[in-house]
């Protein structure tokens, strides 16, 4: 029976105190390692389709009579629209409908920040429409802009009240210890950048309204849109079967998809709105720019007895307070703790969730500082962390479902034993060194999520439930779970996904939280069709039931005879084998954790500044792994991206008037093949025995946590350089070595 | 009306003139397998082939085409790439993977066993935000002969010699 129960439930490091629908989850997990089809590497199901070019993408529909948007956008950090005539803009050849801010709350005359949509305009074609942008009569009062994040906090703009988090007596502790160092580290603005910019297709039929988009939450886009529409959700139909990407700026229904509706309302066709490249650098989501001013204090032994931290995020405009203080207080067995993070309400367009919000920035500050302090001490990075593991959750006491972070400090050891070796591989001006840094985030994933099984005369199944795989192969992942729990071949399971008409629930993919949400649905939900089976070749075949069991495509008799599936399944004829699953409960009164660590080998050139990241290895924990050919894929990416977050990508303003200058994909630097080391990726892969049917947890973000800390601090045993502030540009660079030799002279002259 | 060459059939098209080769591609012709994600020469994503040479089709006007032979991704659905690139996981969400094969396509028929730098001066025009990168320099070595046997690896565990669970039948 179901269980309604009061629970906490976390979202990327959001918690919120909601009723939740528990049902029972009574199958016991499989045994450890690799099995027929979990376990071991499998291709994408749905690869050769998307290699082809012939996946559904949302920038790929076209529905007859189709009208295209395009927005008119404020050029000004802040400015009031003083004059707006839209009339010869309507008169625009091809032009049927135009939007102002009367018309709809996404639409605004007061701009805040660079990029905010005042108008938009849908017409036959998207040229069109861009076309009549330009006969629209404007005219701005411009406003000063706040753009500084530490002047923000001054004034009281912030977006939040500041939020303070305390354990301990850190003032106490900090006068007792051997040693205390303090630095501050800057984090730049970050922009997702996927290759299917943000877009809707919006088309009414009758009463309801149909919505093909690119997402990472099909039921979320239903929800907020059957609101903005006063409409019943189911009335709201959302589509996505195949996306191009999201990164976490793709997790609501965003301002385009009201605009596309509230057009087709208006037009009676269907309209597509999709940001061009541009719009998607101005104003769709970025990783906030971050401050961070931290202390840390130890005994000479390396025990921490202090961590504080002073955090400001750059929100933008509007937007939430990612956990940058999470990783401090989270990742070490440190008693006495003192977070403040601040939420600064600036000019700038809001920020989105990214890959890890908060942790990304946080562990880059927390674990340069760590690595700080062990040069202080004089001891072992790698050590230092060891004698700081925190064995149970010093936050709120609660013990880890599971947690192999020493496990992976093992792995790691081979790597991190490299760095004699590498170090002496240093020639010339470049200069050689080895640096690490560790990891924890959530992933746990959580109820309610749901799945059903369709299994076919054929002897073939088909996973039914309206989640979407946004890249990461989930959709592959759970074919290979249920086709674990039948006993059949990968090549004998569908999985159809993304459509909230065409399946029940399933979770967000945010959070690392797919594989473990969706994944014990899926094995409940075949485990159902298995006891049908099973029931029906127990009574064709006069066997017990507790006898029959299925394997390789066929149900065996412990007591002799074994019958191909598709002969039982045959039975049913237009019948077919329908199984319902749910996800279970997380465990009670336990932390469910990932972790991992890395370690980069960089290469410096001290005459110019330039870096080069030559490998990186990586280990990480997240429970059992369900496909270690699309995970491996997952850690690479995550490195890959970590490496573009500390060498290359930044978002740039104009510091007078906020102006967006990296609109494009020449001047935002995103890495490209030839900016790849060598990556080595390794799991624990050990199932989680306290989390669910499966044991699994999420991967989509702990690996790009750790890794620009890690190169910084590869940095700093090449050179001797701190470096702060990312990206490590070549001026940063150069400025952190100049800054190295005067401390050096400054302590051989004193 | 144009006549366009594509994939080795003849397609007569009325674009407006300043359209792009994309657009025509994907508006007109239905070949929506060519992507377009920046729309100016920018990443990749809307590599063609004109006369067997890798063009970014998103910054060429259809009106320069001329005679020029286009392969779009829909010409090359059977290439050994194609398979490639699934069998070594080079596809995450798959918004770049088309342009990626494009490109391919062209280096392995100029340099049939191209070397590391080669690759990645080949692909450096192809972005891919997901960062298949180091599946797609195995998906090129396996068509290429370079490494065919290590296809799998990168599987995370120690033990290398765990079997694909491809489908038995």
């Amino acid at each position: 029976m179901a269980r309604l129960i009061r629970t906490e439930k976390e979202v990327e490091g959001r918690y919120s105190e909601q009723w939740i629908l528990v049902e029972e989850d009574p199958l016991e997990q499989w045994p450890a390692g690799p099995l027929d089809v979990v376990g071991r590497p499998a291709e994408r199901i749905d690869g050769i389709e998307r290699a082809r070019g012939q996946a559904p993408y949302t920038a790929d529909l076209r529905r007859p009579g189709m009208l295209h948007t395009a927005g008119l956008r404020s050029p000004y950090a802040g400015a009031r629209v003083s004059r707006l005539n839209l009339d010869p803009a309507r008169a625009a050849p091809g032009v049927r409908a135009v939007l102002e801010p009367d018309d709809t709350d996404v639409l605004t005359l007061d701009a805040c920040y660079p990029g905010q949509p005042v108008a938009a305009v849908a017409a036959d074609s998207f040229e069109q429409a861009r076309a009549a942008l330009a006969h629209i009569e404007i005219e701005w009062e411009v406003l000063e802009p706040l753009l500084d994040p530490d002047e923000a906090v001054r004034r009281g703009s912030l977006t939040q009240e500041a939020r303070r988090y305390a354990r301990g007596d850190v003032e106490a502790a900090l006068a007792d210890a051997d040693v205390v160092v303090e630095a501050e580290y800057r984090t730049q603005t970050l922009l997702h950048n996927a290759l299917e910019t943000h877009q809707a297709v919006c088309e009414w039929r009758g009463e309801a309204l149909e919505v093909w988009i690119s997402t990472q939450y099909i039921w979320g886009v239903r929800d907020e849109l059957a609101e903005h529409f006063d409409l019943p959700p189911d009335r709201v139909r959302v589509v996505c079967e195949a996306m191009g990407g999201g990164f976490g700026a793709k997790n609501g229904a965003g301002d385009y998809s009201v605009l596309a509706a509230e057009l087709a309302r208006r037009t009676g066709r269907p309209v597509r709105c999709a940001l061009t490249r541009r719009e998607e650098n101005l104003a769709s989501g970025n990783r906030n720019a971050t401050i961070q001013r931290l202390t840390a204090g130890a005994r000479s032994d390396g025990t921490l007895v202090a961590l504080a931290g002073d955090f400001v995020n750059a929100v933008g405009w509007e937007g939430w307070l990612a956990s940058t203080a999470g990783p401090m207080q989270m990742l070490y067995a440190c008693e006495n703790v003192r977070t403040v993070e601040y939420g600064a309400k600036l000019n700038t367009a809001p920020m989105a969730a990214f890959r890890a919000p908060g942790f990304v920035e946080g562990t880059f500050g927390l674990e340069c500082l760590l690595d700080e302090l062990a040069a202080r001490l004089e001891l072992d990075p790698l050590e230092l962390r060891r004698r700081n593991h925190a064995d149970a959750d010093l936050v709120d006491g609660r013990p880890f479902s599971s947690k192999n972070l020493l496990e992976c400090y093992r792995r790691g050891e081979v790597h991190w034993a490299r760095r004699e070796a590498v170090r002496a591989r240093s020639e010339g001006p470049w200069r050689r060194g080895v640096g690490l840094a560790s990891q924890t985030w959530y992933g746990g994933g959580g109820p309610p999520s749901y799945a059903w099984i369709r299994l076919g005369s054929d002897g073939r199944a088909t996973v039914v439930t309206a989640m979407q795989d946004i890249g990461t192969g989930t959709r592959t992942a759970m074919a290979q779970i249920a086709a674990e729990e039948l006993g059949l071949p990968l090549e004998r399971v569908e999985v159809a996904l993304g459509d909230s008409a065409r399946g029940p629930f399933a979770s967000i993919s945010a959070g690392s939280s797919t594989t473990p949400s969706m994944g014990p649905a899926v094995r409940a939900a075949a485990a159902d069709v298995a006891r049908q089976l099973i029931e029906i070749a127990a009574q064709r075949y006069h066997r017990e039931e507790r006898v029959l069991s299925l394997q390789n495509g066929e149900i065996v008799s412990a007591d002799g005879g074994s019958w191909p599936l598709e002969k039982v399944a045959g039975l049913l004829g237009d019948g077919q084998g329908l199984g319902k699953g749910a996800r279970g409960p997380n465990p009670t009164g336990m932390r469910v954790l990932t972790f991992g660590v890395q370690v980069a080998e960089v290469a410096v050139d001290i005459e110019t500044g330039e870096v080069v990241v030559e490998r990186i290895a990586a280990v990480h924990d997240v429970g059992r792994v369900i496909n270690p050919l699309g995970a491996s894929s997952q850690v690479e990416g995550g490195i890959i991206q970590g490496i573009g977050h500390t060498l290359s990508e930044q978002r740039l303003l104009d510091p007078e008037s906020g102006a967006v200058l990296t609109q494009t994909l020449d001047a935002y630097k995103v890495p490209t093949i030839a900016d790849v080391p060598e990556i080595v990726t390794e799991f624990v892969d050990e199932p989680d025995a306290h989390l669910t049917n499966l044991g699994s947890k999420g991967l989509g973000e702990p690996p790009i946590i750790p890794t620009a800390a890690a190169i910084a601090n590869a940095i700093r045993d090449a050179t001797g350089a701190d470096v702060r502030s990312l990206p490590i540009t070549r001026a940063e660079m150069l400025r952190a070595l100049k800054e190295a030799r005067e401390q050096t002279y400054a302590h051989e002259a004193g | 009306m144009l006549e366009l060459r594509v994939n080795g059939g003849v397609y007569r098209a009325g674009p407006e003139v300043g359209r792009s080769l994309a657009e025509t591609l994907r508006e007109e012709l239905g070949l929506t397998g060519t992507k377009v994600a920046c729309g100016e020469g920018h990443c990749g994503a809307c590599t063609v082939l004109l006369d067997g040479v890798p063009t970014l089709s998103c910054i060429t006007l259809v009106h320069t085409v001329g005679e020029q032979e286009v392969t779009t991704i829909e010409g090359l659905r059977d290439h050994p790439l194609v398979h490639a690139f699934v069998r070594a996981d080079a596809v995450q969400c798959g918004f770049c993977t088309p342009g990626q094969i494009v490109s391919a396509s062209a280096l392995v028929e100029a340099s049939p066993s191209p070397s590391p730098a080669e690759v990645r001066h080949a692909m450096a025009g192809n972005l891919c935000r997901c960062g298949t990168y180091p599946k797609i320099e195995r998906a090129i070595a396996a068509v290429t002969g370079q490494e065919p046997e290590q296809l799998l690896r990168g599987t995370p565990r120690g033990d290398d010699g765990v079997p694909s669970a491809k489908p038995d039948a």
